[in-house]
Order: structure tokens, then C-alpha cells, then sequence
């Protein structure tokens, strides 16, 4: 029995490790502030992080192949551009929303297949990516484009009260998040792909003669992760009510930050997305403690971050040597 | 025995790439419920004949017959739908996910939800307890020793498909004695269920405790196939070679004239050296000239005490002379400039640099040792490199091949020239023939003498024991970590193996 806690320890580490800390930084931050003791400060950070979250999920999957998708943010900007220039032009908002998923899918397939079939490195294809998705932005406008469509403004507008703790809420864009997170949950434990791409980040040669699908597997990955950064741009230009090609700079590194803070190795293979949950929480509540000083410079959070980040990689090598032995 | 028992056979195959005749008219044939070694040395054609059975080659000439069907063997994919699977020597899984998973994968069973965990437990924890090995299934792959790894392996050959003919290829490679016997238990099991089995390996003690019959290649042509009971070993290794033993034997004469090169100064004492947790105290002492070997089995500490001469781990009780100096502090770098060297157990992964030139691998200890700022003229490099490309014999068409190109003991040659040419005193050698053919190994170790007599002293580490006592004037036999005893001059290996397993 203790053999089994020990193993359960080992194999849980770092996530372990990312909630006991999400935890202490959130009631470090209610000690500091008491004003965030509040429920709504705790759902705030859903609200905050919507479209982080989607991304990070996304990246949980690319990552977990031993990949990286710098192409995120990009893909927010040009997601938000391109629904706010489309809505100005009286296009039905379903109708826009549909062609930004099928953009981001497209977009994360033509990726993958020059990933796989061209073998060019992740970083290199997806830094292009990056640069067309966010020049493209700047192309269809140049300035920042408001959105009056009454369906965009009644889902950003509308509050979802939960249930249990009064006067708390949350908007309708915040629980698209919570929702592809039990959908990529499910993805990652009880579907052959999800166990393909824990193959792959861990040996891609092993998982193709183990007679696993490899290459439909990673290209698929790199569809998931464009789908999700075009359903976060959705949900970006949701709750900004704009569209402009500057927007969510450097997400895709804080994405990254938050996937590696949830516990997913870089050299592919170990992690799951309930830590990557953990890890864009962890990112929002630096965000709002430093909001609730409100002397401190909001850079701070890139810095706090950063620090957490670089334990964070320490402790999975801890963790991993204390497993080899 | 007629030829109606066959579930295989292969006739007059042929293969040839650009310049080499691979095979040439070999013929092999698999009997139901058989294990059949196939043996020869590196370049012999083994892989060759594994790579045309399995579909990853296709025979210019030649037919193959499964059942005594004729058949045309596509893909690799398509040789198992036939009913033929190959468990690697290299473990092709996945050490991240579960035991089930590495088993079940591709055909794992789902219920309305998704992938059925409980389902895929049960049939994976089933089947592995068919061949005897009761673990936890739902641990990952990465958590158990490369044995239960080789055991999942052969298990997820039998579950994707149940087989009629299993290739293991160098399946022992990296296992110790009771795990060889355990996979040795599930060969005899698959066997009595009536698969064949087709056995490569360059043991040739295994190929006589499990094989029925032995097919001997020998550079791509069919010396011939013999019952395993009535070929004498010695007979055996002269048809590997195509000559008799003069290597061998001059291995032997090499080493008796060293004999006399005893009671000179010694270069390493060590007293009571050891480190808690790796290996406990232990006396040793090299002389100069001398080759002494470590024997013992796999995790008895040998590896650990060249570690602590070589000062990557530095001990925690005893003290270290060398040349009668006191070593206080512990470093690799140390140790070279106390003219020790390391030849690493796992070549690959510690020694051998696989995209540079055979030239550039052979001068980067002797360029480390300058300083990187005092660089080797490219021409001078090229003399060390042929030089000692000549003295050692390492074949190759020149010192630019790149070296992963080259044969197991041709690499393992690279590696000894890289320490030969910043020439050291003291060469502790970890299993530096570990993979190589017969003829190889007989060169390195004839190699070893050579460098005894030029006055080197040598710590020879090899779990192969024949190889011990051909090339040690010393034997010190290692026991769980600890010094069981020491030998010198004439002792046979039945003393040694009963040290080893304690019975002495």
C-alpha cells in the first residue's frame, strides 16, 4: 500500500506540486489583500484567463509530441481582425465563427504537414506561422476595429450566475474554456489519439512501429492547436468587443509558461492538461495580486512567471531522476 | 524430419546493394516448435535475411514459403498479418505509458465511453502472467529493468498477432544471468505452443542451452545448418570465422609472454576504497603491464569501481595511490592528466561521437587535452588518425568516413585509438566488446595484450568470462558490490562462475 502511495507520489509530482502552489500563492494573496478573500476574485480569474486557457490546452497536446506552437497569439489577433472586419462588412455572426474554427484548422493542418511530411522543425514552421497569422491581422486593418454585432455583445455582456455562491458570475466566453478542458481531458485518457500523442512525445520511431497512426496523430495535433487559438480569438474578441492584430502580444509564450508550470515535460511524453488548468490559474492570480496592490508595474507578472517557470522545470527534472532511480 | 514440418522456408535467397552481394543463395528453413540460432559474424548477412523475411527488404532472387504456400512478403506490416513477429534488440516501446498500454495499444479494447482501462488491465496483466511475469500492468513501461521491458515486448508481439514465427534479435544483449533464464523459460513455452523461433545472438553458451538448430552465415552465403548437439563449439566458431582459431590462439600465446611481467611497481592501490550505496570497501591494485580483469555479473559493482579509479563518482570511505600519489580530488580530468582512461560501457551513448570523422574522434581527448586553444594541424591530425587506423586495423576506406558508419568493433577500435593517442598509463576497459563479432573481439583482445606488453596496464571489465581469463593476469571477482576473491595466474572458469554465484 505505502509502495502504491509512493508510486502515486512520484507519478503525480509535479502536479501535485502545481496545485499545492496555486493554492499557497492564492492564499498569500488573501492574507496580503483581504479584499481577495471574495468569490468573485476566485471566478475573476476565469474571466481573466478565457482565452489563455484555450490556447493552453491546445499546447498541452503539441507539447506532449515533443512540439511547440508559437503561432498562438498570432492566430488570436488574426481571429479578432478578421471577425471584427467581417461583422463591420453585416456578416451573420454564426456564419463568422464557423469560418474562424475552420481558418485555425486549416491553418494548424497545413502546419503539422510541413512539421511531418517536410520534417522542418515545430519552432521554425510555427514562428512562420506567427509572423503570416499576425501580418495577415495588420492587412485587414490596420487599427483597432469595434464590434457592434448584438450577438457578439450579448455573449459578452451576458452573466452567468453560479450556483451555491451568490453574487458570483461569470461571462458566457469564460466557460468555453472549463469546457474544452473536460473535452480534452477525455481526449487525452480515453481516446487512441490522445494515447498516440503521449507515444509520440515520448519515442515517435517506438509509436510507428508499434503500428500507431503517427503521422495522422501529429498533424491532427497541430489542427487542435489552430482550433483552439482560433475558438480563444473568438472568445478574445468576445470579451474586447474589437479586433485588432496587436492583440494578446506574447500569449504564446505565456501559454507555454503555463503548460510547463502545469507540469508537461518540453522533451514531450509526461504531463496532462488538469496541470495546465493549474498553471493559467497560477498566471492569473500573480496577475490579480499584483491588480490588487495596484503600485507594483504589471510587468511583475512576467517575472513572477518566469521565476515560477524556472522552478518549475527544476522540480520535473527532480522528479524525473528520482523516478530513473 | 521431412521437409512437410517446415512452417518456413526460404530458398536461394538473394540480395544485393550497390557494391555488396548481401546474400547470396541462402537457404533456411523453421520447424514448428523450434528454436533455430542464426549465427555469423558482423556483415554476415544475419540482418539481411531478417530484413527480407520481415518485409523490410525485398530479395532480388528467391523465394520464401510460409506453410509450405509460396508467399511475397510486402511490408513489415504485412509479414505480421502473415504471422511473423520480430522483437528487437533495441526495445521499440514507449517507456511513458502503462504496461498495458505498450501491450494493448492499436487493438485496445473500448467500451461505449472510449478506451476500457479495466478491460485493457485485465487482458494485459492475463497475459503477462501467460509468460509468467506478475506485475503491475498499469505502471509505466519506463519504472521496470529492461528484462520485464524485453518480456513486454515479445508479449505485444504475440497479442497483435498471434504468431507462428518469433524473431528475437539479440534479445539478451543487455540482461543478466536470472533474467536470461527467465526469458529462456518463455522461449521454451512459446516453443511447446508450437511457435518457431528464430534466435540471433552472439552468445554462443545461449546459443547451446535453448537452440534445436543453428544456421551459420558467413559474408552473405549459407555455411551451412547443423543440429545444435552435434557441432561442437569450437567447430562452430572456426565455420563463423571461415578459419581456425589461430586468433585465438595467438590471443593466448600474447598473454603467456606476458606472464613474467609481474612484481613491478603498482600504478593503482587502492585501499578500502568505497562509496555506501554503490560499492562497499574494496583493495585493488594494478601493476604495471598487467591486465586485470573484473568478473562478476551484471550490477555486482563492476562498473562501479571503474567509476570510482576514474574519479567520475568519488568514494566516501578508503583512499586511492596512483603512480604512489594520493588522490584527494576526485575528477575525470583528474584521472587523465594521472594518464587514466575510460573506455565507457555503452559506447553509443558515452564514447562514440556517431557524425563526426574517424579522425575527429580520435583527436578529441587528445585536443581536450591540449587546451582548446592550442589546435591540432589538420595534418597532423590526419597522421594520428591513420596511424593509429593502421595499428589498429580499423577498416575503413579513410579517416573522413563518419564513424557511424562503421561496425560495432570498428567503433569500439575508435574509441581505444582516441585514448591510445593522449597515451595513457592505466586503460580501464567497460565491456569493450560488448556486441562485436567473434573476429572483433578476438582483436581487441589481442589488442589489450599488445598494449600490456608496451608496459600499459589495463582493467578489463566484461560479463563475457571466457574473455576474462583469455586476457587477465589477475582475476578479481566481484560479488553484490562487494570483492568475493582474487585470482591469479592459471584458474579455470568453473572456480569463477561458483565465486560469482557464491557457492566458493
Amino acid at each position: 500500500m505505502t509502495q502504491r502511495i509512493k508510486f502515486f507520489l512520484i507519478n503525480n509530482g509535479p502536479l501535485l506540486t502545481t496545485i499545492t502552489i496555486f493554492i499557497l500563492v492564492y492564499f498569500a494573496g488573501g492574507r496580503l489583500y483581504p479584499a481577495m478573500q471574495k468569490p468573485q476574485v476566485f471566478f475573476n480569474l476565469f474571466i481573466n484567463t478565457a482565452a489563455l486557457l484555450i490556447v493552453s490546452i491546445g499546447m498541452t497536446f503539441v507539447i506532449l509530441t515533443k512540439g511547440i506552437d508559437l503561432s498562438v497569439a498570432g492566430m488570436i489577433a488574426l481571429t479578432s481582425a478578421a471577425s471584427a472586419a467581417l461583422l463591420v462588412n453585416g456578416v451573420n455572426p454564426i456564419v463568422v465563427m464557423i469560418l474562424m474554427l475552420l481558418m485555425g484548422i486549416v491553418f494548424g493542418l497545413a502546419m503539422g504537414s510541413i512539421i511531418h511530411y517536410l520534417k522542418v522543425e515545430p519552432f521554425i514552421v510555427t514562428l512562420m506561422g506567427l509572423f503570416f497569422a499576425r501580418g495577415m491581422a495588420f492587412i485587414i486593418t490596420l487599427s483597432s476595429l469595434t464590434i457592434k454585432d448584438p450577438v457578439y455583445r450579448y455573449l459578452a455582456l451576458t452573466k452567468v450566475h453560479i450556483p451555491f455562491f451568490e453574487k458570483a458570475y461569470v461571462y458566457i466566453p469564460s466557460l468555453v474554456g472549463p469546457i474544452l478542458l473536460l473535452v480534452a481531458i477525455y481526449l487525452a485518457n480515453f481516446t487512441r489519439f490522445g494515447r498516440t500523442v503521449y507515444a509520440i512525445g515520448n519515442n515517435e520511431q517506438s509509436a510507428m512501429l508499434m503500428g500507431l497512426p503517427v503521422a495522422r496523430t501529429k498533424i491532427i495535433v497541430y489542427a487542435f492547436g489552430g482550433f483552439c487559438s482560433a475558438l480563444a480569438g473568438i472568445v478574445f474578441s468576445i470579451s474586447l468587443l474589437s479586433g485588432y492584430g496587436g492583440y494578446a502580444p506574447g500569449m504564446e509564450l505565456d501559454a507555454i509558461a503555463s503548460v510547463v508550470i502545469g507540469g508537461t515535460m518540453l522533451t514531450g511524453g509526461v504531463g496532462n492538461v488538469i496541470g495546465t488548468l493549474f498553471g493559467v490559474l497560477i498566471n492569473g492570480t500573480i496577475v490579480s495580486i499584483l491588480q490588487f496592490n495596484g503600485t507594483l508595474s504589471s510587468w511583475w507578472t512576467r517575472i513572477g512567471v518566469g521565476a515560477l517557470t524556472l522552478i518549475f522545470i527544476g522540480i520535473q527534472s527532480l522528479f524525473y531522476m528520482k523516478k530513473k532511480n | 524430419m521431412t521437409d512437410s514440418q517446415n512452417i518456413l522456408s526460404m530458398n536461394r535467397i538473394k540480395k544485393s546493394f550497390p557494391g555488396v552481394a548481401a546474400l547470396e543463395n541462402v537457404d533456411f528453413s523453421l520447424r514448428k516448435g523450434e528454436v533455430h540460432a542464426l549465427i555469423g559474424e558482423n556483415g554476415a548477412g544475419k540482418s539481411t535475411l531478417i530484413k527480407v523475411l520481415t518485409g523490410v527488404e525485398h530479395p532480388d532472387s528467391g523465394s520464401i514459403e510460409l506453410d509450405g504456400k509460396p508467399v511475397q512478403v510486402r511490408s513489415p506490416q504485412h509479414s505480421q498479418e502473415l504471422g511473423i513477429s520480430t522483437v528487437y534488440q533495441e526495445i521499440n516501446l514507449c517507456t511513458n505509458i502503462s504496461v498495458a498500454e505498450n501491450i494493448m495499444m492499436g487493438f485496445e479494447p473500448h467500451n461505449f465511453f472510449g478506451i476500457d482501462w479495466k478491460k485493457m488491465n485485465a487482458l494485459a496483466s492475463e497475459a503477462m502472467k501467460r509468460l509468467d511475469v506478475d506485475i503491475d500492468v498499469t505502471q509505466s513501461l519506463g519504472n521496470f529493468s529492461v528484462a520485464i521491458q524485453q518480456m513486454v515486448a515479445i508479449v505485444r508481439s504475440l497479442e497483435v498477432a498471434s504468431p507462428k514465427i518469433l524473431i528475437l534479435d539479440e534479445p539478451t544483449s543487455s540482461l543478466d544471468v536470472n533474467e536470461t533464464a527467465h526469458l529462456f523459460g518463455v522461449i521454451r513455452k512459446l516453443k511447446s505452443e508450437g511457435i518457431g523461433i528464430i534466435f540471433i545472438t552472439h552468445f554462443l553458451d545461449q546459443v547451446y542451452e535453448i537452440t534445436d538448430r543453428i544456421t551459420v552465415l558467413r559474408n552473405g552465403k549459407l555455411v551451412g545448418t547443423y543440429n545444435t548437439t552435434s557441432l561442437p563449439r569450437i567447430e562452430l566458431i572456426g565455420k563463423m570465422l571461415g578459419r581456425s582459431l589461430t586468433e585465438l590462439d595467438e590471443v593466448s600465446k600474447a598473454k603467456q609472454k606476458n606472464e613474467q611481467k609481474k612484481d613491478t611497481e603498482s600504478l593503482v592501490e587502492a585501499k578500502g576504497l568505497g562509496l555506501t550505496g554503490s560499492i562497499e570497501a574494496i583493495d585493488f591494485e594494478l601493476h604495471v603491464g598487467e591486465v586485470v580483469g573484473l568478473a562478476g555479473l551484471l550490477g555486482s559493482g563492476r562498473t562501479e569501481i571503474a567509476n570510482l579509479i576514474f574519479g567520475i563518482d568519488t568514494p566516501d570511505k578508503g583512499s586511492l595511490k596512483i603512480k604512489g600519489k594520493k588522490i584527494n580530488h576526485f575528477s575525470p580530468l583528474e584521472s587523465l592528466e594521472n594518464g587514466i582512461a575510460l573506455c565507457p560501457e555503452d559506447r553509443k551513448a558515452e564514447g562514440i561521437v556517431g557524425d563526426l570523422t574517424i579522425r575527429e574522434n580520435i583527436i578529441l581527448a587528445l585536443q581536450a587535452r591540449y587546451g582548446w586553444f592550442k589546435f591540432i594541424a589538420t595534418q597532423k591530425q590526419y597522421e594520428i588518425a591513420e596511424n593509429y587506423i593502421k595499428l589498429l586495423g580499423i577498416a575503413t576506406p579513410s579517416a573522413d568516413q563518419l564513424v557511424k558508419n562503421l561496425s560495432g568493433g570498428n567503433q569500439q577500435k575508435v574509441i581505444l585509438a582516441r585514448w591510445l593517442a593522449t597515451d595513457p598509463q592505466v586503460f580501464i576497459l567497460d565491456e569493450p566488446t560488448r556486441g562485436i563479432d567473434v573476429g572483433a573481439k578476438a582483436e581487441i583482445q589481442k589488442l589489450v595484450l599488445q598494449l600490456a606488453q608496451e608496459g600499459k596496464s589495463i582493467i578489463f571489465i566484461s560479463s563475457e568470462l571466457e574473455e576474462v581469463l583469455r586476457t587477465s593476469h589477475r582475476i578479481v571477482v566481484l560479488r553484490d558490490r562487494k570483492k568475493a576473491a582474487e585470482y591469479s595466474g592459471d584458474v579455470d572458469d568453473h572456480t569463477i562462475i561458483q565465486t560469482m554465484a557464491g557457492i566458493l
